[in-house]
């Protein structure tokens, strides 16, 4: 039997930053993805002939800044378009609404009044978020026993609440779970403007901008930096397999094996201590330090077995709420679509069609019930404008996160699919006349789809909720929110950690900070 | 449509009208029955004593007593994982338990704190039954996630008795029960009765020779009526709670929600008990191979030290019972508080269970009292009384064990 120091189970980017950290300070790491190709849902993948795409996560607006850093990102290759990316809020009819530099510094297309509202609440949200920013690269607080250390984080962060003033610090705390629409409704009136930010605030989870505490999905997108600009936003050239090509590149310099195709079946517990994985094929590899970057749930009720860990655990586990509420679809295009009302320089950006809040909220309904809304919302790129290799010469490539798209499809999604890809286009159709015909080929990954192929459960990409009862101490579990588990030596470093999805590498780092805290 | 609907609803609510349900026994206990001194248990219409409190205690001590379990919370628990999901539920080691053979147990949340006691019989290689003072079923059904086993409650539709005392063998044997001289203790083996069988094991609660038996409820009369009738020569008598409820604690036995109380009903964050709290370390085998629900926490607090409360046996001057007497010690500082005593007739000795705050009772054991308030003519006396820790059980009988077992 091989042994390793360490062995990272799942090859997504969270899995990679961990595996690269614990190499660096002189573990011997493996690093074990059961798909043929390492990133997990940041991937770029080919589906149509000549056609490449960011497979599920498709902007990077989140990649942690310690990750870039201690990583050395930069020189393996990570190289980020450090130039405006705008975000385009598509009008039913007439003119779009476009954000420029991060996250709306200037606004085109807005009455001088609407920017100049924008602007105040702007930088009151960048206020706020950056209050909670500060959680994302550290462990949740433990408050049955904090250490110096975490008491002396927690002074901080409210010596920053502090610091606010009084009036600021007093608004903080009213707006924290507030729903994004009663905040919009304090401040704005386009209503391309308030769809667009309803959008953002409940982009990837189970919530209508309606639903109380909305407004945190906002801080959590807004406490994302690119090129230390907060709330700024790129594509990576080469699709979002590029940053992970790059993440496992310093993985590689520091001496971590990565090995594709490996599935792991089950993880070894002897006398409640993790000793190594078997994998499917029946090999066994040894390690006294297992960190799982999949699933939670997958990793205890699947890998390690119930037998192993206590009945509560296993009923928190089994409670997470994780089901997926976003579809993605990819289309080849034989022309540059033309979205009505949008300048020219603008397409590369990120579309939304989200013509208001009030229609995002009524998208959000149907999936209460297991439906898809006629009409639904959705954010589009056009990666091939500013990355002609994703595409065939002439010919481009879309790719749109849908909401709603409920997990347990009422009809079932054999059923659905097509219903649900016929409405994204109809929806298309209205903002980029054509664009129909332009059609090679399409690809629609509903959320069951999600789960199959990126062995997500419930095709939730931040494998769980991210919601106030699933964020900091109470993620994945109350009780074992510190990437630590009830299994001695084995960890957590996925989404379903803190502080959560989307590209950041956050989980993966805490994760290597705290376990090379513990044995250093 | 309401018409067809409502009536239906009614009769399967008519249950709320019985707030007491009757025991497969109860036309017997019924016929005994002198005094109309009911209690409830767990929902059950049970007897706290039948015709005299202190004779019933004799008949389990001289005698052969037979006390109706039929209310006691039972689970059938069958399946291919049946053992290893048991080993994993319970503290101590289900591999070792043979069939045919019964244990004594108890189980722990994921804190270490203990859920309930119980007895667990061993039936089949695959069959177990599971017998408690507590309801558990979601508890049980949560902790089968990734076994094959099929959990059912069967408290209604198992019959159970107690049949205690020194001549409680030569009853079984005068009602034909072939082969139960076999029966070592915690042992069982199926017997047959009226066509079908009924399941014995040399076990009790009473610290005597005794057993108990278990039939389908349609099969409890008769089995009532086989034992009364070969009992008659050898002092058979039915008795109520209060009569075994001394026994058990001349036994040394504890009580859930009397001496300890259980994880899922303790309101009040400090009064949860881990099994080293209440006189259950010694099922607790640091070798076990699997893990048991709540190890983890039970490790650590050994290993930590954090264990914060003892339960003791005590032995009071004088003859007055300490019934929920406060522990003090050096008669000042309030350690602890008993929760069953009794002038035990058998040991001859003022006896009492209390759980006491460590260090007092595990290394300070000199200089406890006990704050007796004895009732007298509308007066309270105080008596502080000098309290000894000593070793439980109380009262240790060698007919309990020996086998074969002894006729008298």
């Amino acid at each position: 039997m091989t042994s390793y120091d360490a062995i990272v189970v799942g090859g997504g980017h969270n899995g990679l930053v961990a595996a690269t950290l614990l190499a660096k300070a002189g573990r011997k790491v493996i690093v074990l993805e059961a798909a043929d190709a390492i990133g997990g849902a940041a991937r770029t993948e080919a589906f149509a002939p000549g056609f490449r795409v960011s497979a599920l996560a498709h902007v990077l607006n989140r990649l942690h800044p310690d990750v870039v850093r201690d990583l050395d990102l930069a020189r393996h290759g990570l190289s980020l378009d450090a130039g405006d990316m705008p975000t385009v809020a598509l009008a039913e009819d007439g003119e779009a609404l476009v954000m420029h530099g991060a996250y709306g510094e200037r606004l085109a297309g807005a009455s001088a009044a609407e920017a100049e509202a924008w602007s105040g609440l702007r930088a009151q949200l960048f206020r706020y978020a950056g209050i909670l920013k500060p959680f994302l690269a550290r462990r949740p607080p433990d408050l049955a026993g904090l250490s110096m250390g975490e008491t002396a984080s927690l002074a901080k962060a409210g010596l920053a609440l502090r610091r606010l003033g009084r009036e600021d610090m007093r608004d903080f705390l009213r707006m924290l779970l507030m729903n994004v629409t009663d905040v919009l409704d304090e401040h704005l009136e386009d209503r391309r403007l308030r769809g667009l930010i309803a959008f953002d605030a409940v982009l990837g989870s189970h919530l209508g901008p309606r639903s109380p505490t909305s407004l945190l999905g906002l801080y959590y997108r807004l406490a994302g930096e690119i090129g230390g600009r907060p709330g700024a936003q790129a594509l990576p050239k080469g699709g979002m397999g590029a940053v992970t090509a790059a993440i496992a590149a310093a993985a590689t310099a520091a001496g971590v094996i990565i090995r594709t195709g490996a599935i792991v079946a089950r993880i070894g517990v002897d006398r409640g201590r993790a000793t190594g994985v078997t994998l499917a094929d029946g090999e066994e590899i040894g390690a006294a330090t297992v960190v799982s970057g999949i699933n939670p749930r997958t990793t205890f009720l699947e890998l390690v077995g119930t037998r192993a860990v206590d009945t509560g655990f296993v009923r928190k586990l089994g409670n997470i709420r994780m089901k997926g509420d976003a579809a993605k679809l990819h289309l080849a295009l034989d022309r540059l679509p033309a979205f009505r009302g949008v300048p020219a320089d603008a397409l590369k950006g990120r579309l939304v069609i989200a013509p208001s809040d009030e229609h995002v909220e009524r998208a959000f309904n149907p999936s209460k019930y297991g439906a898809f809304s006629p009409e639904p919302v959705m954010e589009i790129t056009i990666p091939s404008l500013s990355d002609p290799s994703l595409a065939p010469a002439g010919a481009h490539v879309l790719s749109a996160v849908v909401q709603y798209a409920p997990y347990q499809l009422k009809e079932g999604w054999e059923a659905g699919r097509p219903k649900l890809q016929a409405a994204i286009l109809a929806r298309l159709e209205a903002h980029a006349p054509g664009i129909g015909r332009s059609v090679l080929h399409s690809e629609l990954l509903t959320p069951a789809d999600i789960e199959r192929r990126y062995r997500m459960p419930g095709g939730h990409w931040h494998h769980g909720e991210l919601q106030a009862d699933q964020m900091l101490m109470s993620r994945p579990v109350a009780g074992w929110s510190g990437y630590d588990t009830p299994v001695d030596g084995l960890f957590l470093c996925g989404a379903g950690s803190h502080p959560g999805g989307g590209v950041s590498g956050a989980p993966g780092l805490n994760a290597a900070r705290t376990i090379l805290a513990r044995r250093g | 449509m309401n018409d067809m609907i409502l009536p239906a609803r009614r009769a399967a609510q008519d249950h709320f009208r019985t707030l007491r349900l009757a025991s497969p026994f109860q036309p017997r206990l019924e016929a005994l029955n002198r005094r109309e001194d009911w209690y409830g248990w767990a929902g059950y219409k049970a007897p706290q004593s039948l015709w005299d409190e202190e004779l019933e205690f004799f008949a389990i001590r001289s005698q052969a007593a037979v006390f109706d379990l039929s209310p006691m919370v039972k689970y059938r628990i069958e399946g291919r994982d049946a053992e290893a999901y048991l080993d994993r539920l319970t503290l101590r080691d289900v591999t070792k338990l043979g069939v045919g053979r019964v244990h004594y147990t108890a189980w722990c949340d994921d804190e270490g704190h203990v859920l309930d006691d119980g007895t667990l019989f061993r039936l089949g290689p695959d069959r177990f039954r599971l017998c408690c003072q507590e309801r558990h079923l979601p508890w049980l059904l949560d902790s089968a996630i990734g076994y094959d086993v099929d959990i059912e409650e069967e408290t209604e539709a198992v019959a159970g008795l107690a049949l205690q005392g020194p001549t409680s063998w030569a009853v079984l044997r005068d009602a034909g029960f072939a082969g139960s001289e076999r029966l070592k203790p915690f042992d069982l083996a199926d017997f047959a009765h009226e066509g079908g069988s009924v399941t014995i094991s040399r076990t009790g609660f009473t610290g005597d020779l005794g057993y108990e038996l278990f039939v389908p409820a349609d099969a409890a009369l008769s089995l009532w009526d086989r034992l009364f009738a070969a009992g008659r020569v050898h002092g058979i008598r039915a008795i109520g709670y209060a009569a075994l409820n001394r026994a058990r604690t001349e036994a040394g036995l504890i009580v859930a929600n009397a001496d300890f109380v259980t994880a899922e009903h303790a309101v009040r964050a400090d009064r949860v008990r881990q099994p080293d709290e209440i006189g259950l370390g010694f099922m607790i085998d640091a070798e076990k191979k699997g893990y048991y629900n709540g190890r983890r926490a039970i490790e650590a607090a050994r290993r930590n030290g954090t264990l914060r409360h003892i339960l003791v046996g005590l032995e009071i001057e004088g003859n007055v019972p300490a019934e929920h007497a406060i522990v003090y010690h050096r008669g000042k500082k309030e350690v602890g508080l008993v929760s069953a005593a009794i002038w035990s007739p058998t040991a001859k000795r003022n006896i009492a269970i209390a759980s006491l705050e460590r260090p007092y009772g595990d290394t300070v054991v000199d200089d406890l009292w006990v704050e007796i308030y004895a009732m007298r003519e509308l007066r309270y006396q105080k008596l502080m009384k000098r309290a000894k820790v000593v070793p439980r059980p109380f009262v240790k009988l060698a007919r309990r064990t020996a086998s074969p077992p002894g006729i008298f």
